[in-house]
């Protein structure tokens, strides 16, 4: 199962828009993605309600993972690289 | 809430020509005016829009339907609110698009369909089964503070629009709207007014309450023409074009052409006096930006005590006349900042980048001996010419324009000044998008100050180029081939020029085809009548000196657009600048 552990750039976490930009990116991947913090309860990538209700502040550690699959890595990958970039604005 | 019957008094507009845009079409066989009692002098036209009622929680009960119609409704309902959430966003454009995408994505939330449909599954009704999800991620993100309010609340909204769908109603509270409307209600409570947003409610009219009633109160507080107590205007239907008239008491739903000019003439004087302060608008509602041209932070608190909804120009090079290095990086953020951070939320601030060389060299960006520089390297042709040597001084700009916007409250545009052809444009546009800028969302645009620009903007607005700002000085300088500098051409400097206004309204009409804005910077913006030839051309955002403002503002709050356009259509005929400003004038 591929698996990636980020910092998240964007200044203001994962909130409203920057969220936004990150759901509507999981949503086009073709495998289940899972989002956690900090070792906690890994929660559907694709829920725009499940991502803000992680809580994620700027800096803090966040867990890519996908489900076993054809494009799972990319899938992760992908994610990832978009977590390392600042969203905001 | 007041019944539909229309008690209202019917009258038979015999003698209308029909509608506004129309050439001799019908008469308007189904005018119907309602009496009430009126608030104010004004008169003003526009589509009606009705408050929506909040709905108490849906009851605990059994489903009536089946569960996969329970299940059916509710997703239904859910992607209804999104797809209205993206409609209103995609109207809207900008930050608002993306605030509005963010909520239609939560309406349309996987793990929220799932709890909907887990509890339809239990034989719960579709609003209920909406209303206990939404519940419970209120309750999840209420939990994590202050920080989640806002996006609580915005959850509240669509769970109440989603109930409200479900169950066969309009959706509560203030119609969600970004054009011009009357609001329509049974009566206005202060709770429902509180939102309310003065640049977009033209009137307010209301089936009950009195002179005395929180409306009446509103109304008169916040300058909004209203007609209160007409009974059975609720039986409109929403976006049935109403003509309301304070000063009569009345509102008249499809009212004719005639009916409508002759309230609007009425109400001229009322209405440009009170236009004294607010955004620009015609006294029809067509919405015209009036912005200020600056040329640094200074130049701001004037603009503000003006009323200017942003900056149409912000001639930035006039920081840097004297500078023999170019600015760095942070302190043009801090610079462009310091103005960004002036303006609130929603106005819009242009940015014209460096405009080198003519009458303004930068001794930083080199250009070589010219004879003739009004024609030569300036303005963006500087920054591409001689293989780029000063390209990464647009660029370090541009840099900063992004950083500085990027946590400012305002809508930042930029845009390249003396651009010829699309070629230029989408250089433009290309460098833009590479520093960061908003390209997609229509922020990067151009200035149009040369013919060649102005009768070929069709195809540079069907490019990258979100919108077109066109420098009436410069056109007219190359219009009439007459030096700006030079006293001995003045005469022929007049933008008021058939020629001139001719090549406006090209770019105009290119702007209303492509769906992309079109503004003036220049003097030509200052000058209420012609300002209000502008407008007729297409033109939908005036910037000029702050002390112009409040003439151009009441200039056009005293025409209807069907004016403007009628005035422009006789300046365009015209033979010279003298006789177009004339014909403009009868």
């Amino acid at each position: 199962m591929p698996e990636r552990t980020v910092t998240v750039a964007c200044k203001v976490g994962l909130h409203a828009r920057p969220a936004a930009v990150f759901v509507k990116k999981a949503k086009e991947l073709p495998v289940p993605v899972t989002v956690a913090k900090d070792g906690g309860r890994p929660v559907n990538a694709k829920s725009m309600l499940a991502v803000m209700s992680l809580d994620v502040r700027g800096g803090e550690r966040v867990t890519l993972a996908a489900a076993d699959g054809e494009g799972a890595a990319a899938a992760v990958d992908e994610l990832a690289e978009l977590l390392e970039t600042d969203l905001d604005g | 809430m007041a019944d539909g019957a229309r008690s209202g008094r019917s009258t038979d507009s015999t003698g209308a020509s029909g509608p506004p845009g129309a050439n001799g079409s019908p008469d308007a066989p189904d005018s119907i005016e309602y009496e009430g009692v009126g608030v104010g002098t004004a008169a003003v036209a526009g589509p009606v829009a009705r408050m929506g009622r909040p709905l108490p929680e849906p009851a605990d009960v059994p489903a009536t339907g089946s569960v996969g119609d329970e299940r059916a409704k509710a997703f239904a309902a859910l992607a209804a609110v999104a797809a209205d959430l993206r409609a209103r966003g995609a109207a809207a454009g900008g930050a608002t698009a993306d605030v509005l995408e963010a909520q239609a994505m939560m309406a349309e939330d996987p793990e929220l369909e799932d709890g909907v449909q887990a509890r339809t599954d239990a034989g719960k009704t579709a609003a209920r089964a909406i209303h206990e999800t939404f519940a419970e991620f209120h309750a999840t993100l209420a939990a994590l503070g202050d920080y989640m309010a806002g996006r609580v609340a915005d959850l509240d909204d669509i769970a109440a629009r989603a109930i409200a769908v479900a169950s066969g109603v309009p959706m509560p509270g203030l119609p969600r709207r970004t054009e011009p409307y009357v609001l329509l209600a049974a009566d206005l409570a202060p709770a429902d007014t509180a939102l309310l947003d003065r640049r977009l409610v033209l009137a307010l009219v209301t089936a009950e309450g009195g002179p005395t009633s929180h409306t009446a109160i509103l109304a008169r507080a916040m300058g909004i023409p209203a007609v209160v107590g007409a009974a059975g205007v609720l039986a409109l239907a929403d976006d049935t074009p109403v003509l309301v008239d304070a000063a009569t008491g009345t509102v008249l739903a499809r009212p004719s052409t005639e009916a409508m000019e002759a309230a609007v003439a009425r109400s001229c004087a009322a209405s440009a006096a009170a236009a004294a302060t607010g955004p620009g608008r015609t006294s029809d509602g067509t919405e015209v930006k009036l912005l200020a041209n600056i040329g640094g932070a200074d130049d701001v608190p004037a603009a503000l005590a003006a009323g200017a909804e942003g900056v149409g120009l912000f001639r930035t090079e006039l920081l840097y006349l004297d500078s023999d290095q170019p600015p760095t990086f942070d302190a043009q953020v801090k610079v462009y900042k310091d103005v960004f951070d002036a303006f609130p939320e929603g106005a819009r601030v242009v940015v014209r980048t460096l405009d080198a060389g003519a009458d303004k060299p930068l001794p930083f960006v080199p250009l070589g001996e010219e004879p003739n520089p009004a024609l030569g390297v300036r303005g963006l042709r500087a920054f591409r010419a001689f293989d780029g040597r000063n390209e990464a001084v647009l660029r370090t700009q541009l840099l900063a324009i992004r950083e500085a916007a990027g946590t400012s409250a305002p809508e930042v545009w930029v845009m390249a000044p003396m651009v010829d052809e699309v070629t230029e444009a989408e250089w433009f546009c290309e460098l833009a998008a590479a520093c960061g800028l908003d390209v997609a969302g229509g922020r990067v645009g151009i200035m149009v100050e040369t013919p060649a620009s102005a009768l070929t903007a069709g195809p540079i607005l069907a490019g990258r180029t979100g919108f077109a700002s066109i420098g009436t000085n410069d056109l007219t300088q190359y219009t009439m081939a007459a030096d700006r500098m030079l006293g001995a051409v003045g005469a022929l400097q007049d933008p008021w020029h058939p020629a001139v206004l001719k090549l406006v309204g090209v770019a105009g009409a290119a702007g209303r085809a492509a769906d992309k804005p079109i503004g003036v910077c220049g003097e030509a913006a200052a000058d209420p009548l012609l300002a209000c030839v502008l407008v007729g051309l297409g033109v939908r955002s005036l910037s000029m000196a702050p002390s112009a403002i409040a003439d151009v503002r009441a200039a056009l709050a005293s025409r209807t657009l069907r004016d403007c356009e009628a005035r422009a259509a006789r300046a365009w005929e015209a033979a010279t600048a003298r006789d177009a400003r004339k014909a403009a004038a009868a």
